[in-house]
């Protein structure tokens, strides 16, 4: 038997978006209900939806007023998230390179000590993480992963730092984060990837979507600073995996 | 061919149209104009597509050159002195400035955005669908960033169209409209401290958010909520307890709790208030909030119908004589309602 779905709180946000909301924290199942939703609203091509944005614990449909009311689309919006959730689909898989410790990753020893154990230890539990992009916001390409392994959750820096190079890899409770542009973070930084999540000019502009699943690997500075060439030139340096 | 030079420019100057839309879910925020009624007037002036590239002026004098031709531009937004060369320009006009004359534009008076349209717009790469600047990210064109002096605009060299004033409706007074949410469960007490208070706009304020200074707003439970998505208009409360309101180049998600959103008809008019200037949110319902979005669909659509020759006073005499309140109402600058007159009396 399948548990019957919670109805999500149909929210106002102004007059031309609804918040879909899911769950107040973040939770696995809020987010498999999210993505659902905003495959089913895609798919619908509902009338007067404009665009969404998918976060952890809530779906924003962005809609047109002068072609549905807020009711209407609530009600529609309420009947496609008690839809039975898909059993999980198959997803991309990217295997993303990451440079960790030194000066791409600052924070590293620091992290090390606040779990007291040795930075090669951090550095093996980040890799052996399952993560999933949650969601992507903020700047763009800033990638939000899910999977964080439960023993490297730390809180975030009690000071943010205004800048923060552009690939950074960092970590802050219990996400993990693949930043793009350079800019501000209250992050913990554990490394930096070439990967461009993304890069004016190339197709696709945007590499990761929303429930494609990641895997990081550790490379050295050497690939790293060939890696970042290469992706400088448009060229794809994550892999796909599956 | 002509070209708009850059002579001198204010902070908060770019170029701005409707903004992108589509991409909101990779982070990438659509950016666009502060006051699109604004925006669509100045296209309309020039016979412009009504959210066409402008030049968005920030608040401080500017100074522009047409070289290689002659240029026909058309102001609006916020209230400030203009010149060509001399010659004052009045508000939600347009203008043709000659090769080698200067647009002397003031500094704003009351509102914040000057709208500068170019009469066949501004050459540029769309991304996106758009031109407007959107500096984090890299976009906008001709220029990604905020324009400089020595920046060159290739332009249309001018039409020989008359000049043009447009017919605006009176600038709406009273509070900033609001629809409450979507966490405005967040706070208690704190939602009538919101909606009872007088805020300013801090100077700390720029397209991305303007801070409000006023009474410090308490949440229910701390300022730590898990981020979720924004729209233009978004009031959302940091720990500190001072408001900021997202502007167009917000981020796409941010992580505190929002008490209200600005309605869309009232975007424009929040964003051209100056700071240090007093101002109360009232909140409405959802009903009233989406029927003044029609309203404004429906006063943007009529804009084009708004422009009127620049040296034609706009006198309503049919509705003058209708009313009868002036027995015979005539305009002295159009000799074809004298006609009128005489003719309905040769009929009497």
């Amino acid at each position: 038997m399948v548990a019957a779905l919670s109805p999500p709180r149909i929210l106002p946000s102004g007059d031309a978006a609804i918040t879909v909301e899911f769950s107040r924290t973040i939770d696995a199942v809020a987010n498999r209900r999210v993505l659902a939703l905003d495959r089913l609203v895609a798919g619908d091509a509902l009338t007067g939806v404009t665009e969404t944005v998918p976060t952890y614990r809530s779906l924003l449909v962005h809609y047109d007023p002068l072609q549905i009311g807020f009711e209407a689309l609530g009600d529609k919006l309420t009947e496609l998230a008690l839809r039975p959730l898909p059993e999980a689909t198959a997803t991309r898989r990217w295997r993303i390179p990451v440079v960790y410790g030194g000066e791409n990753g600052i924070d590293l020893e620091d992290v090390a000590k606040t779990l007291n154990i040795t930075p090669d230890e951090v550095v093996a539990r980040h890799v052996g993480g399952d993560y999933r992009v949650a969601m992507i916001g903020f700047t763009p390409g800033w990638s939000y992963l899910s999977g964080l392994p439960g023993s490297m959750q730390i809180s975030r820096r009690q000071n943010p730092r205004l800048l923060t190079p552009p690939g950074t890899i960092s970590i802050g409770g219990i996400q993990t984060g693949v930043q793009c542009l350079a800019g501000p973070s209250g992050w913990h930084l554990l490394g930096r990837t070439a990967v461009r999540t993304y890069q004016l000019h190339r197709d696709p502009i945007f590499l990761l979507e929303p429930g494609d699943a990641v895997t990081f690997t550790a490379v050295n500075e050497k690939t790293f600073t060939e890696q970042d060439r290469a992706a400088e030139g448009g060229e794809f340096v994550a892999e796909l995996m599956s | 061919m002509s070209k708009l030079v850059i002579i001198s420019v204010s902070p908060g100057t770019s170029v701005q149209d409707a903004g992108r839309f589509g991409a909101q879910r990779y982070g990438l925020v659509p950016s666009g104009a502060v006051d699109r009624l604004a925006l669509a007037a100045a296209n309309a002036l020039v016979g412009n597509a009504l959210f066409a590239a402008t030049i968005e002026l920030g608040p401080l004098s500017s100074v522009v050159t047409a070289r290689g031709g002659a240029v026909r531009v058309a102001l609006t937004g916020a209230t400030r002195p203009a010149d060509v060369a001399g010659q004052p320009m009045a508000p939600n006009t347009s203008v043709t400035i000659a090769d080698g004359e200067s647009l002397n534009i003031g500094v704003a008076r009351s509102g914040t955005f000057g709208y500068l349209a170019i009469e066949g717009g501004v050459r540029g790469e769309l991304m996106f669908g758009s031109l407007a600047v959107n500096a984090r990210a890299g976009l906008g064109s001709p220029y990604p960033r905020p324009l400089q002096p020595g920046d060159e605009l290739q332009v249309a060299t001018a039409s020989s169209a008359n000049e043009k004033r447009i017919d605006l409706p009176a600038a709406v007074e009273g509070p900033i409209r609001v629809v409450l949410g979507p966490q405005d469960d967040e706070f208690d007490d704190a939602k009538e401290l919101f909606l009872g208070s007088e805020w300013k706009i801090s100077a700390m304020s720029d397209r991305m958010g303007y801070r409000l200074e006023g009474p410090v707003i308490k949440h229910l439970h701390g300022h730590n909520t898990v981020s979720d998505g924004t729209v233009n208009g978004s009031i959302q409360v940091p720990g500190m307890g001072q408001p900021i309101v997202l502007m167009p180049d917000r981020g796409t998600t941010g992580g505190y709790p929002k008490i209200a959103t600005v309605i869309s008809s009232d975007l424009g008019r929040f964003g051209q208030t100056q700071p240090g200037r007093g101002f109360r949110f009232k909140a409405v319902t959802m009903a009233e909030a989406q029927a003044e979005y029609r309203a404004t669909a429906e006063l943007l659509q009529s804009l084009p119908g708004r422009v009127h020759d620049a040296n034609i006073l706009m006198l309503d005499i049919k509705a003058l004589q209708s009313a009868n309140v002036a027995g015979v109402a005539v305009s002295a600058m159009d000799s074809w309602t004298w006609q009128t007159q005489l003719s309905a009396e040769a009929q009497d």
